[in-house]
């Protein structure tokens, strides 16, 4: 069997990062497995500007951004395959994988990073009555047919959901001579950013319906329209408000779960709020030496924040695998996320593991305006920081000092939630 | 005086912009957290600009399309002839990112350029 100190699954904005912090932090045997036929994941059809801002200072398009960290990869000199699906990880960090050359192999592994991304919600998970014709795509779907394939998936659209790569597609198929029709989003606000609802909708004039969804798809072979209703509080269609749009496709724009078949499989803790693995201050999983990172771990508006948590993965596996962590004490803070914050990630903090610094990142359950973000260390308020809007659709954070954590021996609970003024 | 409230698009955080302006003229900018919200709140209720991305068509390489954007922002009102001037335009492989794919879109004086390299076959 091979063997490495670091197998990195996922070839991906995440991976990439975390390969490259590894190496740099001093790890030769480094091993990342990717299934598509190039490195970069996602970015490379993500062809729109708006990436690197945070990490470059600089604004690039998703394949530009990939190919910073490409570069990087091939400099550092660090080993993947292509072409190569990972079929299983064990408890004991025994990765097995197949591609077309070696067929199935074994790699035992000393750490494993886990950075295989996520995937769109479906259709199926939707429960959309009426019939299953041609021209029901997802957005991603329908991103890649059209910037990497070079097909337009259809001339009149509607868009049910108002995820990013939902508003996204919009002005792309706008720009390909597509006539966007409508989005419709169920919630009463939208699940993606507000600079794409300015740029890829108001832009263009694409109109927005907040609380509607679609009732009805029609057409046997190919969809020949689709109707949309309101919803009352309870996301209950309200009869009398049906209105009848043609068009030839559907976009589906509603949601990203992370992809965790294999995680699973290795016996890693899960958690069904972000439907990633729970993990440490060290992005560690219950397993030691499986860290997590990336859209895996809880699904992240931008790549940059991705890239940063993936580094700090690729860092926290080196210092693993090297034997230079810190003999952990034994003392885990629980984070407690409550009133409004629906997660946290990460999940337990161990004071004595944790850098300078900690990023905590988290999402609301709700748009909340002119509130602040609250942090308890036990009964007291350590922060309290306003906000005039937080929203679902927008990751929020907080930093957390070592230095302070350490000034509080017996903590045993942050709490973060949402005061309103 | 007149107040429009913006969203900027400089990056995905979105800040909430207020712009208050005096017949015509910018006279106060609120709400920016960068100097990037500064320049896009002045600039987006005077002349309002994009960068505008899309893809080609590629001969001879391992991908058939190739990713491109303005090099820089462009007009507003310029977007959709940038756009029509990449219809039909087909490059050879290999591309890299930079290279030049139409020179002065749709009069603009910016150039499009690619933003993804594809090997030759």
């Amino acid at each position: 069997m091979k063997a490495y100190d670091i197998v990195i699954i996922g070839g991906g904005p995440a991976g990439l990062a975390a390969a490259v912090a590894a190496r740099k932090s001093g790890v030769d045997s480094i091993l990342i497995l990717e299934r598509d036929k190039e490195l970069g994941g996602i970015l490379n059809q993500c062809i729109h500007n708006g990436f690197g801002l945070h990490t470059f200072k600089e604004e690039l398009t998703g394949p530009e951004y990939a190919a910073r960290f490409i570069d990087q990869v091939k400099e550092l000199q660090i080993e993947y395959k292509l072409h190569t699906m990972v079929m299983d990880i064990s408890h004991d960090k025994v990765v097995t994988a197949m591609n077309r050359e070696e067929g199935m192999f074994t790699i035992q592994a000393k750490a494993v990073i886990l950075a295989m991304g996520c995937r769109e919600r479906s259709r199926g998970a939707l429960n959309i009555p009426g019939y299953r014709p041609a021209g029901i795509y997802s957005a991603g779907t329908a991103q890649r047919l059209v910037n990497r394939e070079g097909f337009m998936p259809g001339r009149e659209v509607v868009i049910l959901g108002s995820g990013d790569i939902g508003l996204i597609m919009a002005r792309r198929m706008t720009f390909e001579g597509a006539k966007v029709k409508v989005v419709a989003e169920l919630m009463p606000y939208s699940g993606g950013l507000k600079r794409n609802i300015v740029q890829c909708l108001d832009d263009y004039d694409i109109p927005l319906k907040l609380s509607h969804t679609v009732v009805e798809i029609r057409g046997k072979e190919r969809l020949t329209g689709i109707t949309i209703a309101e919803v009352d509080s309870k996301g209950k269609p309200i009869p009398g408000t049906e209105e009848d749009y043609d068009c030839d496709t559907l976009l589906l724009s509603v949601g990203l779960i992370p992809e965790n078949e294999l995680s699973r499989g290795a016996g890693v803790e899960m958690s069904p709020i972000t439907s990633g693995p729970v993990v440490n201050e060290s992005l560690e999983t219950n397993i030691e030496g499986v860290f997590a990172c990336g859209n895996v771990l809880h699904v992240h508006d931008l790549v940059d924040f991705v890239s940063e948590e993936a580094g700090a993965a690729g860092k926290n596996a080196a210092l693993y695998v090297q034997g230079l962590r810190t003999e952990a004490a034994g003392k885990e803070i629980r984070l407690n996320p409550i009133e409004g914050v629906r997660y946290t990630v990460p999940s337990t903090i161990r004071p004595d593991q944790m850098d300078d610094k900690l990023t905590v990142r988290f999402r609301v359950g709700g748009v909340y305006k002119n509130c602040y973000i609250s942090v308890y260390f036990d009964d007291e308020r350590v922060l309290h920081r306003k906000r005039p809007v937080v929203a679902p659709g927008e990751m929020e954070e907080i930093k957390l000092e070592k230095a302070k954590l350490l000034s509080y021996p017996d903590l045993k609970t942050i709490t973060v939630k949402i005061e309103e003024a | 005086m007149e107040k429009r409230e913006l969203i900027c698009i400089g990056c995905p955080l979105g800040c909430p912009v207020t712009v208050t302006m005096d017949a015509g003229e910018v006279v106060k900018v609120e709400g920016n957290t960068c100097k990037r919200g500064d320049d896009y709140a002045r600039k987006e209720v005077t002349n309002p600009t994009r960068i505008v991305t899309s893809t080609v068509m590629v001969e001879g390489g391992r991908d058939v399309t190739v990713s491109v954007k303005t090099r820089s922002d462009i007009p507003k009102g310029k977007i959709f002839e940038c756009v029509k001037s990449l219809k039909g335009v087909t490059v050879q492989a290999p591309v890299r990112i930079g290279d030049v794919i139409v020179e002065n879109s749709a009069g603009t004086g910016v150039d499009i350029i690619a933003t993804s390299n594809v090997e030759a076959k």
